[in-house]
């Protein structure tokens, strides 16, 4: 293939997953590396570097966005990041170590779990009784304007959430993705935070985490320019489009049907991990 | 000068991330311009991964390359700035927990700052 071709092919279909990544919450890093990987033939590495460098790109660029909904929490963000980026040290490192096989498995099981959260229901966790002393002793609180006014809240089972997002930014750092579902996760299962301020302030985090791994990854020779480059700009370019349509789309059907393709490409890594294709 | 709110360290922050991400695509952008100067050459294999040029892999060995201004040098120097972008989000933090006196959050910024710093002059420096 010339390079004009590959580069813009690569280039169109990243504008693509940045769309659907932020219609969907998902990111563009799950649906570029099975693309790049299963399409194109690209080694899973090359692809992992050129998803890493577009996740710091539309977290970062989207921050603006988010700030102005005033929800995403910088103290929690600031917390949880000790974690994570150690995880994202973990993670890269683990990848030099791994087989390519055993990282498509991975990230196919990923990608189930990520179809599996964009279905299941979003409803603001219960309160505990007692307030949490470590969370009040590392001022993990504050308010957000739910539906009944302005609503305190405070963090719960801190330790249980550190650990859940160390596990995040280990698959960050290995997978070369944003690993948001997972830091949702933490936030709002493992801490009880209202859904809002938790996938507001995962956002926010994702860039940093992603930066933790992004040196060694460069380092490996996993960012090639020839493949990031278009990926990035693309990327970049359809989150920001995303972004914009995101406030008069109905994207219920378009949920729907993304969660389907990425339990597709989910299954299609697995198998080609197992069979040693990948 | 007055003690910032958490909210204003946030909008400031982020106004720095944007200008983070314009710039590094800028360079990125301009990089690939002229990477496709000879747009009908081969692409390399990319289905077989090699290490490749360990010149594109440092940051010195890519400012010297950009010097030069080798398409694919000047590509990375975009995706080093992208890298630092967050870096220096943190490094904002940590000023602004400090103009704010919350010295615990000084520590914890700072703390992740040290990670971030530590793995990039383990990696590409």
């Amino acid at each position: 293939m010339t390079v004009i071709a590959f580069t813009s092919q690569i280039f169109l279909l990243s504008i693509l997953a940045g769309m659907l990544g932020a219609l969907t919450g998902l990111g563009g890093g799950v649906v570029i590396i099975p693309v790049l990987t299963l399409l194109f033939g690209v080694d899973i590495r090359y692809a992992m570097g050129a998803s890493l460098v577009s996740v710091i790109a539309t977290s970062s660029g989207a921050a603006v966005a988010y700030v102005r909904e005033g929800l995403s929490n910088i103290r929690i963000g600031m917390f949880l990041e000790i974690a994570t980026t150690l995880g994202a040290i973990f993670g890269a490192f683990l990848t030099a170590r791994v087989s390519t096989h055993g990282i498509a498995i991975v990230f196919g099981v990923v990608l189930l779990y990520s179809a599996f959260t964009s279905f299941a229901r979003k409803s603001d966790p219960v309160p505990g009784a007692a307030p949490d002393r470590l969370a009040s002793k590392l001022e993990l609180a504050g308010t957000y304007a739910g539906p009944n006014g302005l609503t305190p809240y405070c963090a719960e089972r801190v330790p249980l959430g550190f650990g859940v997002m160390f596990g995040a930014g280990t698959l960050s750092g290995l997978l070369g993705i944003g690993s948001g579902a997972v830091k949702v996760l933490a936030m709002d299962q493992a801490m009880r935070l209202p859904f809002k301020v938790s996938t507001t302030t995962s956002n926010f985090m994702i860039g940093v985490t992603a930066a933790a791994s992004a040196g060694i990854y460069l380092e490996h020779g996993y960012i090639d320019p020839g493949i990031a480059m278009p990926v990035m700009l693309g990327v970049l370019a359809g989150s920001l489009i995303g972004t914009h349509l995101l406030v008069r789309a109905h994207v219920a059907t378009l949920k729907v049907i993304f969660a389907m393709v990425i339990a597709a490409l989910g299954f299609e890594m697995i198998y080609n991990g197992i069979s040693k294709r990948i | 000068m007055a003690k910032p709110t958490d909210q204003e360290l946030d909008i400031s922050v982020a106004g720095m991330l944007r200008f983070g991400v314009t710039l590094s695509a800028l360079v990125v952008l301009a990089g690939g311009l002229l990477f496709l100067w000879h747009p009908w050459s081969a692409i390399p294999d990319y289905s077989h991964f090699r290490a490749g040029d360990s010149s594109l892999r440092t940051i010195s060995g890519i400012v010297r390359g950009a010097v030069r201004l080798s398409p694919r040098s000047i590509i990375q120097l975009g995706m080093i700035l992208l890298i630092a972008t967050p870096v220096a989000r943190v490094a904002f933090c940590v000023v602004g927990f400090a103009r704010q006196r919350s010295r615990l959050y000084v520590l914890i910024s700072l703390t992740v700052l040290i990670i971030l710093l530590f793995s990039l002059v383990n990696s590409v420096l």
